[in-house]
């Protein structure tokens, strides 16, 4: 593996701008991470901290309004920010791939299976349709649906949910990406598919080496999914590391209280710990640290002062003045 | 020999698909459309009568099987001595044409500006839309006179007439759908897969909204061949000696009070018939379009 890594975001800046300009909503702010083949990046944080802004930022799929402000997006060498729409579109579902939230939702009900998994392919490789279907057969088998041959002919509506959620693994694989970023594709699912869908993106990634941005506000899916941790608050990444670290020895007094947030089996004396307060409004962010009004271990400072990124382990930084 | 029985069987299945997809076909409008088809195409040969010249010496014969009627003329003649049979077999040759291609015209030109509008938004919705607006802001008849007034009355320019009046309610219709249609994750999904707009817009857009144009398409039908008449009636239509159903309608309608019902019941009824037959098949069609529908 060489030493430049598949995806280097370097401070970036995704801003909400209101159509007179009078109002900044700061979804993403100054975001640096780095993901090399084959690895999975936790992205977690609570409804409002940017998580899917900066999903969308790495795609240029930005809403209309939003504008990527400063910073730098590097994918196997090359500055997605500097290309054009259409070169964009060539990566898009080519090279990096992206399951939606609601993937019950994402076929549509006019076409066949198999005109929906080669849809990509036509795209981008300019396969034929009988070619797609080809290609369509096998993915189907790789994503683990029986009876391949009789599903491509098949309409959404005759499949069931844990089916879709594959099919909709199988069109973003299609076209052999490096990276896939999946943005909460299990919220949707019940309890026992979410665990099998899990196992399938973990066995195509492996069988693919494909990168795997994971974006979600369950951090057992997290402990269980990824290598590296992200977490976020009010926009920023407020502390990134190895799994083993974040859980182990969470640096920053967010991440301590996420991971007491979440019920443990067998643990029946204690209540449940929640974070109190709210999450802060995105368009007014306090100033400081944005965590500071939530935080049990404050200082004087973290309500003036915005906490540096410091190293507290073996790649493990965290944004906190109790580390500064 | 082994190349042209695989011919043959491509050929055989080809045939069983296309069966298929007519299964559940309605009769009833198939046979009225088709009758009225057949009509309209072999007229010179059906029709008993020239439709244009008519004898003043047999005016307002009634049908043949009230007092007064004769065979030669089965369903009476008009208040020039037109045989009423022969003007309905050549008025179903431009009733069709008109009200058929002017709506399809206007359905194919509102629906593509009703997409470009819902989907690309910003300037072209505005531009699309404010013109839809200020079109819609006029009285479709007095708008088609005035267009006729222009262009002068012949059947063809009533068809372009048709379509300039009517494409905006398409466009007012298909852009509703197009906005709730380009916030599903289905379109969503295939923007992130790397589709451009005309992929997204013809092949995940246009099949979700071809239903409620099919649906408007077919009560426009009946719309157009009323406003037909109604242009015939102020002498801006089909001109005069040409026979239209509409405008037989509209002469029929001087005679009504006189009793002479058959020059007004009977091209209604034509009217009628295909309109309802459209209706029929444009349900027919909605339901076959429909995956989920197709099955029950």
């Amino acid at each position: 593996m060489s030493d430049t890594p598949l995806l280097d975001v370097r401070g970036l800046t995704t801003h909400y701008v209101s159509a007179r300009g009078t109002r900044v909503t700061r979804a993403v702010e100054d975001v640096s991470f780095t993901l090399r083949d084959g690895e999975t990046l936790g992205i977690v944080g609570e409804s409002g901290s940017g998580k899917t802004t900066l999903a969308l930022s790495l795609l240029r799929l930005l809403p209309p309004g939003a504008r990527i402000i400063a910073g730098a997006i590097r994918f196997e060498g090359e500055d997605l920010l500097a290309k054009r729409e259409s070169e964009m579109r060539h990566i898009r579902g080519k090279r990096i791939a992206m399951i939606l939230q609601d993937p019950m939702a994402s076929l549509n009900p006019l076409f066949t299976i198999g005109d929906q998994v080669g849809e990509p392919l036509r795209v981008h490789e300019g396969a034929s349709r009988r070619g797609a279907w080809e290609r369509a057969r096998e993915l189907l088998g790789a994503v683990r649906i029986s009876a391949p041959n009789a599903r491509v002919r098949n309409y959404p509506h005759e499949l069931s949910g844990g089916m879709r959620q594959r099919i909709v693994g199988a069109i973003a694989i299609s076209c052999g990406p490096r990276l896939l970023i999946a943005d909460e594709p299990t919220t949707s699912l019940d309890v026992t598919i979410q665990a099998q869908y899990l196992s399938l993106l973990r066995e195509l990634q492996r069988a693919q080496g494909l990168a795997l941005i994971f974006i979600t506000h369950n951090l057992g899916i997290v402990a269980r999914m990824c290598d590296k941790v992200a977490v976020m608050y009010g926009g920023r990444i407020v502390e990134s590391g190895p799994v083993r670290r974040i859980f182990g020895a969470p640096a920053h007094p967010y991440t301590r209280a996420l991971i007491e947030s979440i019920p443990k089996l067998g643990d029946s004396n204690g209540r449940l710990t929640a974070i109190e307060g709210q999450p802060p409004d995105p368009a007014a962010l306090p100033e400081g640290c944005a965590f500071h009004p939530r935080c049990p271990v404050r200082l004087e400072k973290c309500a003036t002062e915005r906490p540096r990124d410091s190293v507290v382990g073996d790649e493990h930084r965290t944004a906190c003045w109790l580390h500064g | 020999m082994n190349g042209s029985r695989a011919a043959a069987l491509t050929v055989a299945w080809r045939l069983a698909s296309f069966r298929s997809r007519l299964e559940g076909l309605p009769a009833f409008p198939i046979v009225i459309l088709g009758t009225l088809a057949l009509l309209a195409i072999f007229a010179d040969f059906i029709a008993p009568h020239d439709p244009q010249v008519g004898l003043l010496g047999e005016r307002f014969r009634p049908p043949a099987w009230q007092a007064g009627g004769s065979t030669a003329h089965l369903l009476g003649t008009d208040h020039v001595g037109r045989d009423v049979l022969s003007r309905l077999i050549f008025g179903a040759r431009i009733s069709m044409t008109v009200g058929f291609t002017a709506v399809i015209f206007a359905g194919v030109v509102g629906t593509t500006l009703g997409i470009l509008a819902g989907y690309l938004g910003g300037w072209v919705d505005q531009v699309i839309m404010r013109v839809t607006d200020a079109w819609l802001a006029l009285p479709a008849l007095t708008f088609a006179i005035f267009l006729a007034a222009i262009v002068g009355p012949s059947a063809s320019n009533i068809v372009i007439i048709m379509a300039l009046v009517y494409w905006t309610r398409y466009a007012r219709v298909v852009r509703g759908e197009v906005l709730s249609l380009k916030e599903r994750d289905y379109v969503r999904l295939a923007i992130v897969a790397g589709c451009s707009k005309r992929t997204i817009m013809k092949r995940h857009i246009l099949p979700n909204v071809v239903n409620s144009s099919i649906v408007l398409a077919t009560l426009m039908l009946g719309v157009v061949i009323v406003t037909e008449a109604a242009l015939s009636f102020l002498g801006v239509g089909v001109p005069p000696p040409q026979p239209a159903w509409g405008l037989m309608l509209a002469d029929g309608k001087k005679g009504l009070m006189a009793g002479y019902w058959w020059l007004t019941v009977l091209p209604g009824l034509c009217i009628m018939l295909m309109v309802l037959s459209a209706n029929l098949l444009g349900d027919w069609l909605r339901v076959k379009l429909d995956p989920q529908l197709r099955q029950l």
